[in-house]
């Protein structure tokens, strides 16, 4: 926010209205005249640095800046404590591993938030990426450009430790559970088509209503994805476990969680090459997963039959 | 009304200058309405394809495919909607007819009763309708009931029936109180109790009078019940966001809207044709414009 007013007072007062229209996550033209104003800027401040690589130079919103957007709020293990600034959190660390290979220095990374759904809508991005657990699939690909994946999970079940189905080791014994999941999910995708339970699921908004719901006992459980799963049973329900997780097979494929961009924005590519070298010549990408995710995968397997 | 019944009579063809009049009034009236419509109907056909992006709202908002592939899963949903609409209407009507008699109540033992009746029409109009439906979807469930009665289905329509009875309250209090004050001193001094009169003489016109706002408190109830899949029961809506977020598609919105529309609009003519008849009944002839 500092550096954004302090970039007012720069820029003089006509740029401001542009700027404005430019925050509220404005359209084509109005970033386009801010790109070049910011131009003018660079010029003044040519030894500026830690503002992007070659790739991504005029491919952001804000010429060096990257916008960054996750939930609102952000769950841990993602993000700690809902503050994606302080690095902490799986999807934090990751957001500014990839910032700092592309070149952008933290005072250059701008965080804005938005809902889940309302990011993988088609229309205007107010953000560079978004991520927060978005998993990449075909009809989503339609109207949001998707990076590589960044962690790859599969759907878990959180239930109350005492009810009927904490054991369940198949799927079949399962039918008869009431099940709730978040709207627009994958994990909801999961639950009508692979758990076919005879009644028909809960769906919510986000997780916090079907954790009350589950605290209701509306619900059995509920099907997230598994490191989800282990913070939503180990801190937010009191009396809840990790029930199982379910195994990938042809008709589940994994889930790759990918961050979200602006249809065709070509923006990805940068990513793309900072996502590889954390994965492969870094292994930033590992270490980052073992701080932050590493006792959120053991949980005994439910088999699909 | 007279000149209407004279003309049906037929006994005299021959229309008098005023009539004829009239009728030129009327003619040139609904061909200036019938013109306006036809301009605005061909600007809307016309330009609105012709904007630069007609073509990707045209695929977002109106895809002929998704249309098909969603709607019959929506009208399933939406049966959904018709139910939990059906049985809170009755509770609604009798909490909130409950309500109203407190609130009108008279005698001054009963001041904690009308002070009770004005607090609760107060709080459940002044508290937004999701927040009662949070609080008591999840909230009174969340105190330890079993199934089946902890059912969000239950407890969500429990939720509207509770802030659509303060509202309906109220109108039930303002039909009561526009009964004029004399019909009570009549009826009383016919030998009439209090209650009696309410209920011969007060109610029975009060109600009528208050039928179009009460249609319009239903018009806007059956949108609303929407608001229970918040608490997990997928109806209409929600079924359309599930469907949009698969799809990447806003088609199946509006295929809920004209579900919805299917329902109330025949619900707001009947409001309107109510509130006509109720108005020829009650006032003078109209003016034109």
């Amino acid at each position: 926010m500092k550096q954004r007013s302090t970039r007012i007072r720069l820029i003089g007062l006509g740029a401001v209205a542009v700027l404005g229209l430019a925050a509220c996550g404005g359209d084509d033209s109005a970033s386009e005249d801010n790109v070049a104003d910011e131009a003018t800027e660079e010029a003044v401040e040519e030894t500026a640095s830690g503002t992007g690589n070659d790739c991504t130079a005029g491919k952001t919103l804000a010429e060096g800046k990257l916008t960054i957007a996750t939930g609102n709020p952000a769950y841990e293990p993602w993000v700690v404590g809902d503050a994606p600034e302080s690095k902490e959190g799986f999807e934090a660390a990751v957001a500014y591993g990839v910032a700092e290979e592309m070149g952008f220095t933290d005072e250059n990374i701008v965080w804005v938030r938005t809902g889940f759904d309302e990011a993988i809508q088609p229309g205007a991005k107010n953000f560079d990426f978004n991520l927060q657990q978005f998993s990449i699939t075909e009809e989503r690909k339609a109207t949001v450009s998707f990076s590589d994946p960044y962690y790859s999970t599969n759907q878990a079940l959180v239930g109350f430790a005492d009810s009927a189905i904490a054991g369940a080791t198949s799927v079949s014994e399962l039918k008869g559970a009431k099940f709730g999941a978040q709207a627009g999910t994958t994990s909801l995708d999961f639950i009508t088509k692979v758990i076919q339970p005879t009644a028909e699921p809960f769906v919510y908004d986000d997780n916090a209503a079907a954790k009350a719901a589950l605290e209701a006992k509306q619900i059995d459980a509920i099907v997230v994805d598994l490191p989800t799963a282990f913070y939503i049973s180990a801190v937010e329900i009191e009396g809840s476990k990790v029930i199982g997780q379910f195994p990938l097979s042809d008709q589940v494929a994994a889930d790759n969680f990918g961050m979200v961009f602006d249809l065709d924005n070509p923006l990805v590519e940068c990513v793309n090459v900072a996502l590889g070298r954390m994965r492969d010549l870094t292994y930033e990408l590992v270490s980052i997963e073992e701080t932050w995710l590493s006792g959120y995968t053991g949980a005994p397997v439910i088999s699909l039959d | 009304m007279a000149l209407g019944l004279h003309r049906r009579a037929g006994h005299q063809p021959r229309l008098t200058q005023r009539q004829q009049h009239e009728r030129r009034q009327r003619r040139r009236s609904s061909l200036i309405a019938a013109a306006s419509t036809l301009v605005v109907l061909v600007a809307v056909v016309v330009l609105v394809p012709r904007m630069p992006r007609w073509d990707r709202v045209k695929q977002s908002f109106f895809d002929v495919e998704q249309m098909q592939d969603s709607f019959p899963r929506l009208l399933d949903a939406f049966w959904l909607d018709v139910k939990i609409f059906a049985w809170t209407t009755p509770a609604i009507f009798v909490v909130a007819l409950l309500v109203a008699l407190a609130r009108n109540s008279r005698s001054p033992a009963m001041f904690p009763l009308r002070a009770l009746a004005a607090a609760y029409t107060d709080v459940m109009r002044g508290v937004p309708v999701i927040l009662w439906i949070y609080l008591v979807g999840f909230g009174v469930p969340g105190l330890g009931l079993e199934r089946p009665y902890n059912s969000p289905l239950l407890w969500g329509s429990v939720a509207l029936a509770m802030t659509y009875s303060g509202y309906v309250a109220e109108v039930f209090r303002a039909g009561i109180d526009s009964v004029h004050e004399s019909q009570r001193a009549a009826a009383r001094s016919l030998g009439l109790s209090g209650a009696q009169t309410m209920r011969f003489v007060v109610l029975p016109q009060a109600v009528r009078r208050v039928v179009p706002p009460l249609l319009n408190d239903l018009v806007s109830l059956q949108k609303d019940v929407a608001l229970v899949s918040l608490i997990g029961p997928i109806e209409i809506l929600r079924q359309a966001g599930i469907d949009k977020s698969k799809f990447a598609n806003f088609t199946p919105f509006v295929v809920a809207a004209v579900i919805f529309l299917s329902v109330t609009i025949p619900l707001t003519r009947l409001t309107d044709y109510l509130w006509h008849r109720e108005r020829r009944r009650t006032s003078g002839s109209r003016v034109a414009a």
